[in-house]
Order: C-alpha cells, then structure tokens, then sequence
C-alpha cells in the first residue's frame, strides 16, 4: 500500500507541473476573450421562485435557467431556480416556495394535474404565478397571470408543413425520451401536416454513440425513408453523421437549437431548426412577474404568449450560432 | 470431508471430465449460443442486419460496450460492482474538452490528466471499499452521484451550456481521430477501430484472468475473501488495481466518445454502467462474485449490440424498444444459466 501512496503522490505532482507547464492558448478554442455579460443595475428587489421539470443537465432549461438568471441581474430581483422531472417533487418545490412567500412564481407543467393544488395554493396565497414552457391549456384554469411558450402543436405542424414543401414524404421521428408527453406531441404534429407517412424511433439521449448507430440502422433498413425529424439539438448532429454514414439523402429538421446545430444548418446539413427561445421563456417571465408586482402590468391580455416557433435557417444560422454558443440561444 | 471418504471417492475437484462437459462448463459458451441465435434470428429477419454494412452498424455500439464490459468482469470476477463507470466515461471525456478548449491546455497533457483522473477516481473507489469493508455498491453509488453533480456543475460553471464542442479543433486531433476514432473498410463496409480496441480489450483481459498470477488473485479474492487473504493473496492490492482497470476503461471509452463526436453532454454515460453489467452478467459473469470470464463479457455486449440495432433493423414498433431489448437479454441470461446447470448435473 505505501508504493501505491509514494505513486500517487508523484503522480499528482507531475500532473501540477505538466499542466503549468503545457497551457498553450492555441489550444483554447471555445475561451470568450471578451465579457459579454453586461446589463444590471436594476434595483426591484423581488424574491422570485422558478419551478420547471427540467432534468438537470438538460441542454435546453439550462437556458431557460441562464435566461432566468440574467434577468434576476438585469432587474436587480433574487432568483432561486429548482428542477425536478418528478412531478410530484416539482409539486413539492412549488409548496416549499409558497412557504417562504416569495414575491413572484414562474411553473413549468409537464404534468398540471400533479401540479394543480400547489399552484392554486400559490395563487391563494396572493402569490402571481406565470406558467412557461408547457401547460398552456391549464394555465388560465389554474389563476396563473399567463403563459409563456411555444405551442408543441404548433411548432410541430409548422416543421411537417415545411417538410412537405421540401417534398419529404417518409419521415422517421427521433424520440430521445422514452414516455415524454411533448416529445409524443410533436411527432403527431409533423404527421398531421405532413400528409405522408411518420414513424417513431427510441433512442437514448445519454448514449449518443449508439443513438447515431440507431438511426443509422433505420435509414439502412428502410431506405424509403426521406426524412428525419429530431427533437433535440445534441441528437440533430449525431443524426446529420448518421444519415452521411448511412449515405442516405434524407432531409433532417430539428427542434431546439445548439451551437453545432447552427453550424451543421449553416452548411447545409439540416434543413432548418425550430427555435422555441427558451431563454426568453425564461428572461419574459421573471422580466413580466417584476413589472407586475411594480406596476400591474400583464402581457398578452389572457392569451398565452407565443415564443416560438423561430425558424433557423441557412440564412440567418450564422448569427444565430454565436449567440447559442454562449448559451442564450 | 475426511481424507478416507476423499480417496475413495476420488477427489471431486480432480475428477475427469468429459471433454463437452468441459466445453459446456466455460462461462462464456451460454453467451456464444445466445449470440449465435440472435445473429440467427435478426439475420433471417433482415437482409440489411447481415449485410457488411450492418454488420460494421451493430459492431459498433457493441465494441465500447465491450471494452467497458470486459473490464467491468473483471472486477465483479473479483467480487464488486462499479456503478460511477458509466458516468465516468463522460468526466474523462469532460474533463479532456475543458482543458483543451477553455484552458488551453496541451492537447496530450489534457488526456493524461483526465485519465489520472480516472485512475484517481478508481484509486479511491477501491480504497473506500477495502478500508470500509462496506459494500462497493454504496461506495460506488455515492461516487456515481458525486461525479454526476460535478460533470453537470463544472461543465456549467465553465461553459455556460451543458455541453463541451469544438474538440475537433484542437492540435492533435487528426493523430486521436486515427487512434480512437477512425474507420477501416472492409467490405464496402466503414468498420469503427473500437472494435479493434474491443478485441484487443477481450484478449487482454482473458489472457489476465487465464494465465497471470493477478488474474489467480482476482478469482480468488471474488470466490472467498478469507481463504484468498489466508493463502497470501494481496487482497487489497487487487481490489484497487480491479477498480482502476474499470476506471481506465472508462477513460479510453470516454475519449473515444469525445473524439468521435467531437463534443461531449455534460450527463454522457448515465445509466450505462447498468448496460455494462447487463453485458458481463449475459456472458456468464456472477452477481456473487468468483465466477465468468472476459470473452463473456465481450459476447454479452455483443448480443446486446446486435440485438438493440437487430430490433430496429426488424422495423418493430420504437414504443415496445426496451420491452423486446429486455427480453431478449433475459432469455439469453436463462439460456446461460440452464446450459451451466446442465453441465454441472451431468458431471455428477
């Protein structure tokens, strides 16, 4: 055992020096040389709570969650941000939040039902509640101020369209969720308008190696197949590879949006992403729950606010693609 | 048992055998069956899943899988379970990208510090578990949700997105792209080099087990702890090195992963280390220790490889996926399971 120390040791010390001495800025490709974080000042001073059903490291409510933050700066509010898939804990959260009477309370509802007493109980207790994301048929019922989102019927209905007009006819739907109400949902909705034929594939989001070898495997095995729909951005690019492995020549869309994919849309690969701007969900909300605690304002007079969806284009991909680079888009 | 009874009945241990009953005694012969039936079955099913193009397609979940499977044998030959394995892969991985992009670290000093980081990660795995004597399925279960915290938290913190991309364009990466990621045509058919390192993995691994005194030590440290300390056996020692050969593994998958792709999600590899099991435990590896083999394992991962893509090349429904890939592994695992006992009966 005392070897195995005497290496350790060594070991953790030559790795201090071969860092130190191996830094080289050439190697830093993704490093910002300038600060972009600007704004702030804001003096509000509200407690706000946002409760989604997130899972955290999801790509997409981490920027929900930058939005959130940012807005908490700009407008001088204090912000506690929690997840949690369960809806019964997110349920759990929400209450916990209304214990501490907090001045504002942003939901999202994957599942409402789980969520209706507790955003009740928020609302009872003279708490303004906006509801983003999804729950939007219930958000009314509820006594939520509004909603803020993009419809998944929607958006899913505007890529079949689209697809349609690109002369796509075989689409296979890339679910990378297993049981994900929105994900089904849109799915349904590029068949809807495709007026073609949709089928659905599983893959898992956590093994994207294999995820990529999947839709490979179905472009292989029915080669009818003229189009891919993901509904991800980190399975858009392992999808965009598998189609050229494959050597297909079927058209791939997406929703959401990551840096890659700017990228891979910029050159051709992906036809185009829908761009729900889950910062903004997350930015308007904090941004609309202050001006209503300081002036009584409310946007969208009942209706629900539409942030999407955002077509990423050949286009306007480039610029896009900084901003998701840094994680706003 | 008395030496009286022992010689007249001839000691059990030293029996002859017949030579199929020996056949059907190895660990891994279960699997191979398994395997060839599933191949069978997917094959008369689908013309593409036989096809040289197909062929390179179910291989290549299956070679990291592999690589991953056989070390995880190994270890759970010497009697424990490492369930951060799967979540390690993306912290090699993680770790490699931010040094490189963000810190500009030199591209081979990144690599060599995230694999001694893993070897770290291994190291205390290990330690904890020999110096605690508590089950490495706590030990490693609390490392699972450190890592998992700190993979998600630092690729935040430090990125602003939950994701590491741009590793293609570091120094070097031609030379990685060659080594981890490359391709080889046969057949018509791109064929990813993991298998190469997959197959490399297994002989490796077997030739451990079968022909060193380390690979004696680990069959017996999992068989019976006591009798393998009383017969000398550096249990601890073992166990250690057990738990960092897991923790390389994870390394080289992790940086095959990240070469591969190009970038890396802060929650790679969650759940996977239940897949790598599944793979060691279908090619003939106990849960209790003692007991399997390495080329086991690498057959497991390939039943599970040909059967995840075999599934999809089958055109069945994506809803009943999971339900089929279950079942098919459970039968493969009762398969294994009744050719052994069948063996052990008829040796009787």
């Amino acid at each position: 055992m005392k070897t195995l120390y005497r290496v350790g040791a060594s070991v953790a010390a030559l790795a201090l020096l071969v860092t130190a001495a191996a830094c080289s800025s050439e190697n830093a490709v993704n490093r910002d040389d300038d600060d972009t974080s600007g704004g702030g000042g804001g003096t509000y001073g509200y407690r706000i709570a946002v409760v989604t059903h997130g899972a955290a490291g999801d790509a997409f409510w981490s920027i929900v969650k930058n939005g959130v933050e940012k807005a908490g700066t700009d407008l001088g509010d204090t912000i506690t941000y929690s997840s949690d898939g369960d809806p019964q804990k997110q349920a759990q959260l929400i209450d916990a939040a209304v214990n501490q009477k907090v001045d504002g309370l942003v939901v999202s509802m994957a599942n409402p039902d789980a969520l209706k007493a507790s955003v009740e109980k928020a609302v009872a207790a003279g708490i303004p509640v906006i509801t983003i994301n999804s729950g939007a048929s219930r958000s009314a019922e509820f006594g939520a101020l509004t909603h803020i989102g993009q419809d998944e019927r929607v958006a899913g209905e505007a890529v079949g369209t689209e697809l349609k007009n690109q002369g796509v006819k075989n689409v296979v739907c890339v679910i990378h969720e297993a049981g994900n109400v929105g994900l089904e949902e849109r799915c349904a909705a590029v068949g809807a308008t495709l007026g073609g034929q949709l089928q659905n594939l599983q893959v898992d989001i956590n093994n994207l190696q294999a995820a990529q070898s999947t839709i490979k495997a179905k472009l292989q095995s029915d080669t009818a197949i003229d189009g891919v729909v993901t509904l991800g951005g980190p399975v858009a690019n392992v999808a965009a590879a598998g189609i050229t492995e494959a050597a297909s020549s079927a058209k791939l869309a997406t929703f959401d949006l990551n840096a890659e994919v700017a990228k891979a849309v910029q050159d051709g690969k992906i036809l185009f992403a829908v761009d729900q701007q889950p910062y903004l969900q997350g930015y308007l909300a904090v941004t609309m729950l202050t001006q209503y605690k300081a002036n009584l304002n409310v946007l969208g007079g009942g209706q629900q606010v539409l942030t999407g969806p955002a077509l990423v284009t050949k286009e306007n991909a480039a610029q896009v693609a900084e901003l998701a680079a840094a994680g706003t888009r | 048992m008395t030496a009286a009874v022992a010689t007249e009945a001839g000691d059990e241990r030293v029996a002859r055998v017949g030579p199929l009953t020996r056949l059907l005694l190895k660990p891994e012969l279960g699997a191979l069956l398994g395997a060839v039936l599933v191949f069978a079955f997917f094959a008369l099913l689908s013309g593409v899943f036989r096809s040289a193009s197909g062929v390179a397609n179910w291989l290549d979940p299956a070679s990291t899988l592999g690589i991953m499977a056989v070390a995880v044998a190994l270890l759970m030959i010497g009697g424990h379970f490492d369930l951060s394995a799967g979540v390690q892969t993306g912290t090699a991985a993680i770790t490699s990208g931010i040094l490189t992009t963000y810190y500009g670290v030199n591209t081979w000093a990144a690599l060599a510090l995230s694999l001694l980081l893993c070897l770290a990660i291994g190291f205390v795995n290990g330690y904890l578990v020999v110096r605690t004597k508590l089950p490495s399925f706590i030990i490693t279960l609390g490392t699972f949700l450190m890592l998992q915290g700190l993979n998600l938290g630092v690729t935040k913190l430090v990125t602003n997105t939950v994701q590491v991309n741009n590793f293609d364009k570091i120094q070097g990466y031609g030379v990685l792209k060659a080594i981890f990621a490359s391709e080889i045509t046969i057949g018509g058919a791109p064929f990813q080099i993991a298998i190469v390192w997959w197959v490399v993995a297994t002989v490796i691994g077997s030739w451990v087990l079968l022909r060193t005194r380390f690979g004696n030590w680990i069959f017996a440290v999992g068989g019976d702890l006591t009798a393998a300390r009383n017969v000398g056996v550096p249990v601890q020692r073992t166990t250690i090195a057990l738990f960092m050969t897991t923790s390389f593994a994870a390394w080289f998958v992790g940086t095959t992963q990240i070469v591969r792709l190009t970038s890396i999600q802060a929650q790679a590899g969650f759940g996977q280390e239940l897949i790598y099991i599944v793979a060691a435990v279908i090619g003939g590896c106990l849960l209790t220790g003692g007991f399997g083999s390495a080329i086991g394992a690498s057959i497991g991962a390939l039943i599970f490889g040909m059967t995840s893509q075999g599934i999809v090349y089958a055109g069945w429904d994506a809803d009943w996926f999971k339900f089929f890939l279950g079942a098919m592994l459970l039968l493969a695992v009762l398969a294994n399971q009744y050719i052994r006992r069948f063996a052990e009966q008829s040796r009787r």
